[in-house]
Formats: C-alpha cells, structure tokens, sequence
C-alpha cells in the first residue's frame, strides 16, 4: 500500500539525502522528518517534480514543555494526480521556534501558516503577513501550548 | 482581529489622496449574506472591488483546545458543533481517524448506515446552500422550498439519533444505535418526491435568466489558482479538476457504489452552482443504492473494551457491566500514532489530524476545514468584481463559520 510512497521517499533521498530525515511508516501513512533549513527545498521537489501538487494541511503540535524539540510542524501533501498522501515533519527547538514559509510554493499555505503562529506560536519566517488570525491580535500566549491552561489566564474582554 | 484594519489604514496612508478615489467598507460580521460571523474589508474603486481581506475568528471557541482535555468518545460531541451543516461528516472524519489508531474493522451494516445518512447530510447541506445562496442574490422564494426538504431529512435524522442539527450518530468502532424500525421506509418516502422538489429548483433557478446574469463569469478562479490555494471539493470540481475522495481515497466502501463526479470547467460562481445540483443527484443515487443494501447485521465493531455494549448485554452480563463503567469513567486507551483522515464532506475535503500518545486523551486533533481553506480563496475570487457580487461569490463558497473558526 505504501510502496509507492516509499519510492517517493527513495527520490527524495537520491536528490539531496539531506533532505530525509527519518522515515516513519505506520497505519498506511508515511511521514518523513525533514531538517528544518530544507523544508522548502524539499517540498519544492516533491511539488514539482513528484507530483505533490497540493498541500492538504499544514498544522502545528506542541509535544510538551518537557520535550525537546518542543515543536512540530507536518505538512500534509495531496497530488491531485496519483492521490497519494504524504506526511513531512519539521521539529522545532523551543528556543529557536523559526521554519521557512511555504507560502510561495502553495498559497494555501498562508492561512494555516497563520493559524500556526496564532496557536502553537512558531514562526514562519519569510511569511507576507504573519500576524494572528483566529485569536485578537493583542491577545496574550498561545493557546494550544501544552503549558497554557485551558481556561486560559485571566477573562478575555474585547473592549 | 482589528489588525486587518491596521493593515487597510496603512495602505491608506500610501495612497496620495485616499478619499478622491477609494474607499473602504466594512462588510460584516453581523451582515446576514457572509453566512454568520465573518467580516470583510473591502477596498472600493466605486463599486469595484480592489482588494477583499476576510477577517475571521468572532466564532472562535478553541475547539482544537478542547479536545485534548476531553476522552476520545466525548470528542465527537464538539465535532456537531464545528460545521453545523454537516455534523454527521464530521462525526464520521473524527471516528474513522479514531478507528484508524485503533485498526477496527466496521461491520457492513454499520459502514451502509454511515453512507446512508452521510448523503442524506450532503442533501440537507446543499439545501441550505441553495437557499441561502438564492436568497443573497434576491431570489426569496426558493429558501422556503429548501427547507421543505432539509427539515424532511433533519427528521429523519432525529428519528435515527435523536438529535437534529446535533446528532453524534457515529461512535468509535460503529453505530450510537441501529436506526429505527421503519427508517427505510420513511426514506423512500423521501427520496420518491425529491425529484420533484429537484425540478422546482431547477425551473426556480437554473433557468432563470436572472439568476444566469449574476453568476455567469463572476468569481473565476483557474484550475491552478485552484489547486494551489488548495480548494477542495464543488469548488475545485467547477474549476475542472476531477477529485473527488469518495473515488480517489475510498472509505466506508464508497468504491463499491456507482456514481458519477460532476465536473465544470468555467471556474466561476455558475459552474459551482452547477456542480452542486448535480451533485444532489448523485447524493440521491447514493441513498437509493444504500438503502437496497441494508440488511440486518451488527452495527458495532467486536471491541468490548473500547464499544458501549448494549443495554440488554448489561443487564444480563456482569463483565458488559464492567467494560461500560470502565469505558464511561476512564475512557479507552488509544495506541500511541498519528494519522491524517480525510473525507469528502459536503463542502470539500475535511480532514482530521490525529496524533496519540497512548493515553484516553487526544495529544492534539486538528480539523481541516474546507471551509476555512475555502474562504481564504475569496480575495482572487472577488478582486475585480462588483461588491454585490462578493456576496454571491461567499454564497457560492459555501462556507460555515464554525468550522472556520473552530
């Protein structure tokens, strides 16, 4: 069932194999880790040479404070063509929580780069305008950090 | 949120003699025809749009928040809330996401009933669509005939759950509970004057020159536009590319049924309309075929530990007893993993990121809405159009606030 994927993989890795992290095959689904300072390029190819024409999602986690890397971002590529999905991952210091936008190579990108930032709190440098979108924009945090509580701090007012 | 008018103020200021040509309007969020709570800036040239910026999150409720605090089961409750139109599809992503971490197989009678009412929910989605999108543009009466239809299958939604807008049917590893006696039969009735309530639409509507006039070459998007902002679903379809995931990445044995995928390639408001009735049509060809396999059969997966036993078994059994306290007070564990499950809702693919870490609890659950990928596509879509036109492109998006905002 995920042959093909791992064909893919195989590419992917002939082009540069500084662009496949760890490959991980579980439930019928592929995920690659890919080093954060090459997700574009990687996506790039998968993009036009692969045929991962679409990106389906982009969401952002947070693995906990205690963990290190802290944060993740998966990209969930679609090709309108061979409807294969691929999941690539990028994982994020808590320091340093900075990846490249892909908003040039996919425009859908720029919405769930923004819900990213609002939430999970990564950065996406290179972004046309990365402010927040669902929460105001002077709202205080992130709210889908693990270390953020669920009824948050204080009542938000919106005067 | 207010920094959307940040931005339009500061491209104001670059603008020599801001007044003399253009101006901005403030479209929403309490404005009937943006379908909830979404506002627009738009910059007007006269009653040209120069840019559209949405402006989302009134209906935010930190949905995603929510689930990791909540048991897997209870998860499915908030999933009604998200788009309230299609409930059913999104109980269905959240589950078989579930039951992809949890390798279930669903018994056949339990996998048609979910077809069965999915596209009955398609039906109910697109009434809604349909007349709320007539009524944007003026046309009044056709509402009142849609939702004719849509309270017809509402009801029959209620007899099967008990819930109407609300209905959490579909349960980790099958059925809430096996439909009613004499559920086929109310169908059919339904199904035998649906063709009729589809011919009034169609004199209604698509052969209305006027209705023609206003969506004729308004909002065009190109196939590749398309894909790139990564539209889903009618929309995609009107602007040619043929996807469709009930084809494409088959589930709940939607391969197995025979149906066709309308496609338009004009791209613009008329080719989604388009698209859209006929998908009624397949929709209707899908109950038809789903109801003539409804055969008696379990409706829930062999999985004691994680599946609500039935009433009778607990009564008579003293581990059912057990496995129903421990699942209600503790919940299941699900075995650590991620998976992306998507499904083709009514309006596009809605996909449902789920990642364990072995516990009762989601570690995180994402939605891909269709509506929120959908709508960040409006500014191509309406750049260059009149502003009574953004209001028949939103329609033709068809687009939920509470999925968008979650």
């Amino acid at each position: 069932m995920t042959e093909k994927l791992h064909e893919f993989v195989e590419t992917l890795k002939s082009a540069n194999p500084e662009w496949v992290g760890d490959v991980k095959d579980a439930l019928g689904e592929v995920t690659v880790t890919v080093p954060r300072e090459h997700i574009f390029a990687a996506c790039e190819f998968l993009r036009d040479s692969l045929g991962f024409d679409m990106l389906a999602d982009l969401c952002g986690g947070d693995r906990g404070p205690e963990e290190d890397p802290r944060f993740e971002v998966n990209y969930h590529l679609f090709s309108t063509t061979h409807h294969r999905r691929l999941r690539l991952k990028v994982l994020l210091s808590e320091d340093d929580p900075k990846v490249e936008s892909v908003t040039p190579l996919w425009k859908t990108a720029d919405w769930h780069e923004r819900e990213t930032y609002d939430l999970v709190g990564v950065v996406f440098e290179n972004h046309p305008d990365l402010r927040r979108i669902l929460l105001p924009s002077d709202f205080d945090g992130h709210a889908l950090r693990k270390d953020y509580p669920l009824r948050g701090y204080e009542p938000y007012s919106m005067n | 949120m207010s920094s959307a008018a940040e931005t339009i103020a500061a491209d104001f200021d670059a603008i020599d003699e801001p007044l003399e040509t253009q101006m901005t309007l403030s479209m929403g969020p309490q404005h009937p025809s943006t379908h909830g709570v979404l506002r627009l800036d738009l910059r007007l040239d006269g009653e040209l749009v120069v840019k559209a910026i949405p402006d989302i999150g009134y209906l935010h409720t930190g949905m995603e928040k929510l689930f990791e605090y909540k048991k897997y089961q209870q998860g499915i409750v908030i999933t009604d809330r998200m788009d309230y139109l299609n409930p059913l599809g999104n109980n269905l992503a959240y589950v078989m996401a579930a039951e992809k971490l949890l390798q279930f197989e669903i018994p056949e009678r339990a996998q048609v009933v979910r077809v069965l009412m999915c596209e009955l929910q398609r039906i109910a989605s697109h009434m809604v669509w349909l007349g709320t999108h007539c009524l944007d543009i003026g046309a009044m009466s056709v509402f009142f005939y849609c939702f004719r239809q849509r309270e017809k299958i509402l009801n029959l939604i209620e007899a099967a759950s008990g819930g109407r807008m609300t209905p959490s049917y579909f349960r980790i590893g099958g059925l809430m509970m096996d439909l009613p006696a004499g559920f086929d039969r109310r169908v059919r009735q339904f199904m035998d004057d649906f063709p009729e309530a589809m011919d009034t639409f169609n004199t209604l509507v698509t052969g209305n020159r006027i209705w023609q006039s206003r969506t004729k070459d308004i909002g065009y998007i190109s196939k590749e536009d398309a894909i790139s902002w990564g539209l889903t679903g009618p929309c995609l379809r009107a602007s040619g590319v043929d996807l469709d995931l009930r084809r494409d990445n088959p589930y709940t044995g939607y391969e197995t049924y025979d149906f066709d995928i309308p496609v338009e390639t004009g791209g613009d408001v008329w080719a989604r309309f388009m698209v859209r009735m006929r998908e009624l049509e397949e929709s209707y060809k899908i109950v038809r075929q789903a109801l003539e396999r409804l055969k008696p059969g379990p409706i829930k997966a062999d999985a004691p530990k994680v599946v609500l036993p039935d009433r009778d078994d607990m009564r008579k059994h003293m581990d059912s007893l057990i496995h129903h306290f421990l699942i209600v007070a503790e919940g299941f564990n699900v075995p650590p993993g991620e998976v992306y499950h998507a499904i083709e809702a009514s309006k596009g693919e809605l996909g449902v990121y789920m990642k364990s870490n072995g516990g009762p609890k989601p570690e995180r659950v994402h939605f891909r809405g269709p509506s929120f990928v959908n709508l960040a596509a409006l500014p191509v879509m309406s750049e260059g159009e009149m502003v009574a036109d953004v209001v028949a492109i939103i329609g033709s998006l068809d687009i939920v606030l509470g999925e968008i905002d979650r």
